[in-house]
């Protein structure tokens, strides 16, 4: 019944995000902070994560491509589609909710509890749109070059992996990036990557705005900000598999 | 003028308000007073529309709170100016910028002017050369000054106090009382201050409403608090048996 309550109370708060700004330099100036927070701040991780998916994914490859009849230089066509389809987008945004969505989340429901949202209202200020507006933009410019540079890392993976691990050829692995390559799959990664980084930064935003209560309370929103971004995340991933690739 | 038209709030099956009606006077220092849990917080909530009541009406002279869209709200909260009991200054910006925020957001100054502006309310405040420290980094008074600053920026019409007094020495508070009646005898300004503080009362109280139990118990000036026979206003304000006994003598002489 509260899930129901949740969401119909999130689905109600969404066009309160998309109202005019009352200033646009002052959402200017707190999107390019959020950008900068965003990207740099996940940059380092992301690149970690996805270059040992990428190493992992050629290396369960290699195993299994052992004893069988299709060629070697494969591992290069299926670890860039993996990264490319599913791995550095999918996984990134996971990352990207647990790390950026509890920041989110807790940066928010603090400013409810220390009365600065309602100090904001006071002034007149929409801050529906004034906290989560920017986030949102944010977001949704930096997380899909977020993932293109997971992708990117993560084939890096898998071609070291491959070379100094599984034992396969540089050549070998360069033949398989360059074939059977479909450019359609680059707008599915981004298609994925925009509607994650959409999820992500609303869930937590309004896990954070309404949040009521104490610190226990703060920090209970925060991980529903998490399980609820990564559970939706994995959701709209297989309805945009199923439309997209179907 | 806000005037309050039979309010009444519940939370659940909790009744908080109990149809209550009151006058806030323009160009006065307008106190709620009231024991903990009297429901001064929610009423000043209603007035300035962080809360909805469950019945009744508040007016700004001809604009009824309670039937306005939000565009029309947000302008109104433009002319309204509020010390939060907590300061609810933003942590990440320094004094300057705190007071600069609603400029910032509403107005299309130059830097110059905002700048000008933003000294002109800190002088006001006498927290001048403070432009640079974050709110950690000063007492809570001076939090409570650079709250009165920013609420001032605008030069509201209405401006709120929610327990200004708070956490504060004796001798701080009655600086921060006299700053908030001052500055609305200059901007001539509709103040409303929800305190349980009875130095407040008695020093700045131009027209009082004591709320007991979510109802409004009583109601008229600081002067007319010492004559009062009133049972429940008494056993607040002169809570303990050492001012009753200086009521008394003070009645006498």
């Amino acid at each position: 019944m509260k899930l129901i309550r949740d969401f119909g109370q999130y689905v109600a708060w969404l066009p309160d995000i998309f109202s005019r700004p009352e200033n646009m330099s002052m959402y200017y100036k707190e999107t390019i902070r959020q950008m900068y927070d965003i990207g740099i701040g996940s940059l380092s991780i992301v690149m970690i994560i996805s270059g040992f998916i990428g190493a992992v994914t050629s290396i369960q490859f290699s195993y299994q491509l052992e004893g069988t009849m299709i060629p070697s230089y494969y591992i290069g066509y299926i670890v860039r589609d993996m990264m490319i389809i599913e791995m550095a987008v999918t996984l990134t945004s996971i990352v990207l909710a647990g790390k950026i969505g509890s920041t989110m989340a807790a940066e928010i429901g603090g400013m409810r509890q220390k009365e600065h949202i309602d100090a904001m209202e006071i002034m007149g200020v929409n801050t529906s749109a004034y906290l989560v507006m920017p986030k949102l933009l944010a977001s949704v410019v930096i997380i899909p070059i977020l993932v293109i540079v997971a992708c990117i890392v993560g084939i890096g993976g898998g071609y070291f992996a491959a070379i100094t691990v599984a034992g396969f050829t540089s050549a070998e692995f360069i033949r398989g990036l360059r074939s059977f390559f479909v450019p359609f799959n680059i707008l599915i990664m981004l298609v994925k990557s925009v509607t994650f980084a959409f999820i992500i930064t609303s869930v937590a935003c309004y896990q954070g705005y309404f949040v009521t209560g104490g610190s226990i309370e703060l920090g209970q929103a925060s991980t529903r900000a998490v399980v609820f971004g990564s559970i939706i995340i994995l959701i709209a991933d297989l309805l945009i598999a199923l439309i997209l690739m179907s | 003028m806000i005037k309050a038209s039979n309010i009444i709030k519940a939370f659940s099956d909790q009744q908080v308000l109990k149809d209550v009606s009151f006058t806030f006077e323009a160009g006065k220092t307008n106190l709620i007073i009231g024991k903990s849990g009297a429901g001064k917080t929610v009423f000043l909530k209603i007035l300035v529309g962080l809360l909805n009541p469950t019945s009744g009406s508040i007016w700004y002279d001809k604009i009824d709170l309670c039937s306005i869209n939000r565009d029309e709200l947000r302008a109104l909260r433009m002319k309204i100016g509020m010390l939060f009991q907590g300061n609810a200054l933003f942590d990440s910006m320094t004094v300057e910028e705190n007071i600069r925020f609603p400029m910032d957001m509403f107005t299309k100054k130059t830097a110059k002017e905002k700048q000008k502006q933003v000294d002109l309310c800190l002088e006001r405040v006498s927290l001048q050369g403070s432009n640079h420290k974050y709110p950690s980094e000063i007492s809570g008074g001076m939090q409570k000054r650079v709250g009165i600053a920013r609420s001032i920026v605008l030069n509201p019409k209405y401006l709120f106090c929610d327990e200004p007094n708070s956490g504060l020495d004796p001798k701080t508070a009655i600086t921060i009382d006299e700053l908030i009646s001052s500055i609305t005898q200059e901007h001539n300004m509709t103040t409303i201050i929800n305190t349980h503080d009875m130095n407040s009362v008695m020093e700045i109280g131009e027209n009082i409403c004591l709320l007991s139990e979510g109802q409004l118990a009583w109601q008229g000036s600081k002067a007319e608090v010492l004559h009062s026979q009133d049972y429940v206003l008494l056993d607040f304000i002169f809570a303990s048996p050492f001012l009753k006994r200086l009521r008394e003598t003070a009645l006498k002489n």
